[in-house]
């Protein structure tokens, strides 16, 4: 095996992995979030409306850590 | 082609009436002529599998100061001509009553004014036209850019590795040069599209730059509010715990640079990508309904940074011990 392809097989294992690890804990935040949101719903339906929101905003904050792994993938496939 | 319309109609036929979703006879046609319309699309107009390049592409070079005008760049300038020739014309003629454009800007000010002040109080009338604006700026710009056909035009170039074949067709006496599917093998020169326009937020510099005006205004308003007190975030020799958390501060100010500037960037860019691998992996009908899914994720970033900055810049007037979780 080349160095280059050496090269070429080490970057895309890394850009997999970065993703798909950097992906699981996202995962798990965004589907801790949604139970939160549906037990606190179906406790004080009249609050939906607030409720959704704020869970959107954490939903963002969660998958923004899921995005700096995509970035980093992107880069290490890319650059 | 018939017996898949006997397939598809047969459970639909049979009842009587039709409950709301249903296919009807007539429907089904449209359907399967909007399919064949598209299958023969794909054979005559294959989608191209895009070049997916980090850096922004560069249109044209201001002769003389060597300034490259990348496509970004365009896109931004874009936003903000459109922007201002949007104000000047709702603003050209105001009424006491208003009406029509006047009354639909009106109104979301109004309700972004609402939620400035029901989350910073007395101050989020101050900090509103900035906060504002870089809602509006980023709105504009994300949902600019996934309009059709907006990244997807451009000047043909000679590809730095790979690419693609190119066919000359001439419409009107012009000669177009339309990129095709096949890519050319390792040894001959292939074409790749540098785009006019790209979504100003695909590129780091615009990210970066909106994020380094929020925290620096972010302190700015935090020493007029506080004077050199505020300053005592990062500094203090009252006890040994200021002199640790200090540089703590400082660092999470740092950090938020690059929080705010990577969240907007990839979020977009990630955008980008997932439209244009999903228009090449099936082409034409699976990307619809990603488009809604990228106009959601456009007003969520322009949202959520603009949120964040009237957070921070609240944050920063009020004093110690009330500050809030960091990000």
């Amino acid at each position: 095996m080349a160095a280059g392809d050496l090269i070429e097989f080490g970057k895309l294992l890394g850009a997999g992995l970065a993703m798909g690890l950097g992906a699981i804990g996202p995962g798990i935040g965004i589907g801790l979030l949604g139970a939160g949101a549906m037990q606190a719903i179906g406790r004080n339906p009249e609050a939906t409306g607030q409720i959704q929101i704020n869970m959107m905003l954490g939903i963002v904050f969660a998958e923004a850590v899921a995005i700096y792994a995509l970035v980093a993938a992107l880069i290490i496939k890319f650059v | 082609m018939d017996e898949l319309m006997s397939d598809v109609m047969e459970p639909v036929m049979g009842e009587e009436g039709c409950l709301p979703g249903c296919l009807t006879g007539k429907g089904c046609l449209i359907y399967i002529v909007i399919i064949a319309i598209v299958a023969f699309l794909t054979t005559k107009l294959p989608v191209v599998m895009p070049e997916i390049s980090l850096p922004a592409e560069p249109v044209f070079t201001i002769p003389g100061v060597g300034f490259a005008v990348t496509n970004t760049l365009l896109a931004t300038w874009l936003t903000m001509l459109l922007l201002t020739v949007g104000s000047i014309a709702v603003t050209r003629n105001l009424n006491m009553v208003p009406s029509g454009l006047q009354n639909l800007v009106e109104w979301g000010l109004g309700v972004l004014l609402g939620l400035a002040e029901s989350v910073a109080g007395e101050r989020g009338r101050k900090f509103f036209p900035l906060v504002a604006t870089i809602f509006i700026f980023l709105l504009v710009s994300n949902w600019m850019g996934i309009v059709p056909g907006f990244a997807s035009v451009g000047l043909i170039h000679e590809a730095p590795h790979g690419g693609h074949e190119v066919h000359q067709v001439s419409v009107l006496g012009l000669n177009l040069n339309i990129l095709q599917a096949a890519e050319v093998g390792e040894d001959d020169t292939g074409w790749t599209v540098f785009s006019f326009l790209r979504s100003a937020a695909t590129d780091l510099n615009t990210p970066l730059a909106l994020a380094l005006i929020s925290v620096v205004m972010t302190q700015v308003v935090g020493y007029q509010a506080q004077g050199l007190r505020y300053f005592s975030k990062f500094i203090s020799f009252k006890d040994v715990l200021g002199l640790i958390v200090g540089p703590l501060e400082a660092v999470s100010e740092l950090a938020k640079i690059i929080s705010f500037s990577f969240r907007l960037f990839g979020n977009v860019f990630a955008g980008e990508v997932l439209l244009a691998v999903l228009a090449f992996i099936v082409p034409y009908l699976v990307s619809i309904p990603f488009f809604a899914l990228e106009l959601f994720v456009g007003l969520m970033q322009a949202f959520v940074f603009a949120m964040l900055t009237l957070v921070f810049m609240a944050m920063a007037t009020m004093g110690h011990g009330s500050e809030g979780e960091e990000h």
